[in-house]
Order: C-alpha cells, then structure tokens, then sequence
C-alpha cells in the first residue's frame, strides 16, 4: 500500500465515522461539529485525488459558510434532549432498508466493474484547468445555477424586509402610546414594554 | 543510499525552517502586543508598560509567565470539550495561514534548493480564506461552550461579523487573481515586478484593509468583544493561557493580515538595498501600525452600522471593482 492509500483509509475512516457520530448526537450543536469535522475530511480527500481548488471550495463554502449557518441557528435555539427515542422505527426502518439496497448495489458494481485493483493515477488538476474544462463544456448549466442563485437571494430579501414597517404598507404601524403622566413608576414599565 | 540521505537533509532543512518561521512568527506576535500598548499609550498621552525592563520590554515575557502560571478555570455546565478546544482552534487556523506566504527568493543551501515559503500551494489565496472561514468556529463555539450570556452574544456576534465581511475580503481580492493569473502567493509576488499592485486596485487595497480590520475583531469593528456592554464577549469565562491563545490569535491574525496584504498589494518581500525577510517584516509592521493607529482613532461602530457597513457599502463596491477591472483587461488585450 502507497503512502497515498494509507492516507485514504485514515481520513476515510474519519469521514465515514464522523459522519455517524453526527446523526447520532442528542445535542445539536454537538452533531454540527461533527459534520463539520466529516466536510473538513471529505475536503482532504478532494486533495489527496488531485484536485485542490475543490478541497479549497467545500471547506470555504460547506465547512466555512454553511456550517455557520447551521451553527447560528442551533446557538439560538435551546438544545435539551427531548427524552423521546432518537430513532423512531417508522424513521428507522427506512433508512435501514435504504442503507442496505445502496450496500448491496455498491457490492455489486464493485464485483462486476473489470480493473479495480489498477492503482489510481496521481494527477492534479490546476485551478486553471479546472475552470477553462467547466466554462468550456458546462458554460450553460453554469449560467443557469447563477440564475437560480439570483432568483433565490432576492427571494430571501423580499422575505426578509417584508415583515418591517416602512418597507411594506399593508402591515399595520404600531400606534405609539401616549406618556403616561408623571409617574416614574409608570414610566419605566411603559419603558420596558418598548 | 545517496537519494535517502539527501531526503533526510531536505527533511531537517524543513523541520529546520517550520522551526524558524514559527519561532519568528510568534516572538513578532508577541512584541506586537508591546508595540500595540506603547503606541497606544502615546495616542492617549499614557506612558504605557515601562516596569519590566527597559522601556517595558520585557513586558511580552512577563505576560507570558504570568498567563501560564494561572490557574487554568472551567466553568460550571461549560461544555468541556469544546470549552478547552476553542482557543486552539482560533490560534491553529491563524498561524497555518501564514504558511502560504512567500519571504523571498529561492535560496540554494549545500546544493538543495530551499523555497523560502512554508508551501506554495496553487490555491495558496483560497487556502487562507479556508482557515479563515475555520476560525470562526474557535470564536463561536468557545462563546457557546462557556454556558454565560456575555460570551454567547459574543459569539454570535463574532460569528455573524465574520461571515459578514468574509464576502468583501474574497470579493475584493478577485480583481488582484485576474491580473496575477494566479492564485498561488508567489506568483502573484512575481506579478508584481515592475509595478506593486496598490497602484492599480486602490479601491481594492481599501476594501482589503477595511474586511481585514473586521476579520480580525479589531476597533472599530470589536463587537464580538465589546467590553462596555459584553464584559469581554466571546472570551469572558477563560482565563490562563487559554485566553492567552484567543489574544495569540488576533495577534497572529493581525501579522498574516499584514502579510498577506504586502503580498497582494505592496510587491511582497520586493525591495531596494534590504534583504527581502527585511522588507517583508517592515510592511508587516506598517500595516500592524496603521491598524493600532485606527483603533486608537475611532470609536466602535453600532451593530446595524456595521453589518450595513459590509452588506451595502463594501459588497457592492468589490463586484463594481471586478467589472471594471475585467472591462479594462479586456480593453487592453
């Protein structure tokens, strides 16, 4: 075994056990860690086969910027384990069947696909390469992801601005309370409920 | 035989050279803090550290020593695990950044040629923005693994800040990618033979410096730490030499910075008469100066003013920068 493959196994194994650790976890923020750690590993992985630029990309987009999503949301929201059974059988009994079909149809091309043990060349794909072979044959798919992107920020901003008063006039403006004499008692209830 | 000792010898070179940048590295790091406190002393009429040593300059030690020897706390109902990780994380991801920047020319020792780069990666710009975007789990997990108020504001607030002014970082440098051709460091030093490339992306630079200064949680843009209304934010719970690495970190984040900011814009280790290392560490030291002169400057900016700051002002600014700067090479070529 190359130095390479031992390093495939290794970070193989990090990913796939990570991976199960995250789906696994009670706590949230403990299970975006963990999946956090699997994106981190698959990242390596894209270097380890020669292509840097996507190592690059998943770690800055999915283990950088996505995650930090997830991260934010989870942070916000009280995380206490709900006591009920992590895996319900009506959830488990699915994803089992599945499990099983993708082993056994991953078995089965594994068996049947000639030259396997024909070690894999190592290559790399410069970031220059890579962008003229995708601009070159997938320039349209591209422009339509772009599109679909636009679409979806506006989306997003239209949401988000819709609920604030000034932007939208069909949301009712909060009518503002008059003072309430000089009662400083009153005053600083009136001040807390703004 | 032969090929196995020359393995070994280039083996020690490097160990030998990893030695050397980190220990440079970290003592820059280390006396930043001291040029920091001075300089900001003689801002605000102070004198400043002038117990240890001459001129306070013993001071770095002192801390260091005094910060090892505390007692290491963990809270109660801290999450542990993540509570003693955090800080390494956000001093890890800012000390491999640097391993990507370029210090000089190649250097030819007992016949074996020694890069002076800890790794030219092809994707060397990415590779930053890739640890950059990690620290960012130092600062929010360890304000969320601390179970207090004050840090998991902090880090909420580190953690929206940063993915906030991440945007016009990257933004900023594509202009700098399309006339370098490249994204690897010392090709874009290559680049910059002739002309640094200040002079021609100055909107670029200011950007730059701007999302940096905001990366890195420094006045005016230290919400995530804001000591008037979060005690210390993010790293309110930790003390020893943990909350020595949170500081560790936004020193050595405040180098790269420097660093990486003389490689794109000021023609990297390029210089007249000084060795290249030289010159390298004296635009380091600009841009470490002007960044402590900013904070001794400016107040703190309001949360809205600061995420419209990035959002509205300096996103579109970059996209702008990038049109026109490919409406020009066009032109030219």
């Amino acid at each position: 075994m190359t130095l390479y493959g031992i390093f495939f196994y290794l970070i193989s194994a990090v990913v796939i056990a990570a991976t199960a650790v995250a789906v696994t976890r009670e706590n949230l923020l403990h299970a975006v860690v963990y999946l956090i750690i699997s994106f981190f590993g698959t990242a390596m992985l894209f270097y380890l086969f020669g292509a840097p630029l996507l190592a690059a990309l998943e770690v800055i987009i999915y283990a950088g910027a996505i995650m930090v999503l997830f991260l934010f949301v989870v942070m916000m929201i009280s995380s206490r384990p709900s006591g009920e059974a992590l895996f319900p059988p009506r959830q488990f009994l699915p994803a089992v069947f599945f499990c099983l079909l993708y082993l056994l149809v991953a078995a089965a091309m594994a068996v049947q696909t000639p030259g396997l043990n024909a070690p894999l060349q190592t290559l790399t794909a410069s970031p220059r390469l890579f962008a003229t072979y995708v601009f070159k044959y997938h320039w349209f798919s591209i422009e339509v992801i772009s599109m679909l992107l636009l679409v979806a920020a506006i989306g997003a901003l239209n949401l988000g601005t819709a609920g604030r008063p000034g932007v939208k006039k069909d949301v009712p403006e909060q009518p503002e309370k008059p003072p309430t004499g000089s009662n400083p008692g009153a005053q600083v209830s009136g001040r807390t409920e703004d | 035989m032969l090929n196995m000792l020359l393995w070994i010898a280039g083996f020690i070179i490097l160990l030998v050279k990893l030695m050397i940048i980190l220990g440079v590295l970290l003592f820059f790091a280390g006396y930043l803090v001291w040029v920091e406190r001075k300089f900001l002393a003689r801002l605000q009429i102070r004198y400043g550290p002038n117990r240890a040593g001459p001129y306070g300059l013993l001071q770095p030690l002192a801390d260091i020593v005094k910060m090892l020897v505390k007692e290491d706390t963990v809270p109660d109902g801290a999450d542990r695990a993540f509570f003693l990780i955090a800080p390494a994380v956000v001093a890890a991801t800012a000390i491999l950044m640097f391993s990507v920047v370029p210090f000089g020319k190649d250097l030819t020792l007992w016949g074996q040629k020694v890069p002076l780069v800890v790794t030219d990666l092809n994707i060397g710009l990415l590779f930053v923005f890739a640890m950059s975007s990690l620290g960012v789990y130092g600062v929010a997990l360890g304000g969320w693994a601390s179970n207090s108020k004050y840090g998991l504001l902090g880090g909420i607030r580190g953690a929206a800040q940063m993915i906030s002014y991440e945007l016009p970082l990257g933004l900023s440098l594509v202009p700098i990618v399309m006339m370098a051709h490249s994204f690897s460091m010392v090709k874009i030093v290559a680049a910059q033979q002739k002309y640094p490339f200040i002079l021609f992306q100055p909107l670029a630079f200011m950007i730059f410096a701007i999302s940096s200064m905001a990366e890195s949680k420094r006045i005016p843009f230290d919400l995530p730490e804001a000591e008037n209304e979060l005690v210390a934010g993010y790293h309110t719970e930790y003390s020893g030499m943990r909350f020595g690495l949170f500081f560790l970190g936004e020193y050595v984040h405040i180098m790269v910075f420097g660093a990486i900011m003389s490689v794109l814009f000021l023609g990297g280790w390029r210089g007249p008469f000084l060795p290249p290392v030289v010159w390298l560490l004296i635009k380091i030291l600009a841009v470490a100066l002007f960044m402590i002169w900013v904070r001794g400057t400016l107040p703190r900016l309001r949360y809205d003013q600061l995420m419209a700051l990035g959002w509205k002002v300096l996103i579109p600014l970059a996209l702008i920068n990038i049109l026109a700067t490919g409406a020009v090479g066009l032109m030219i070529n």
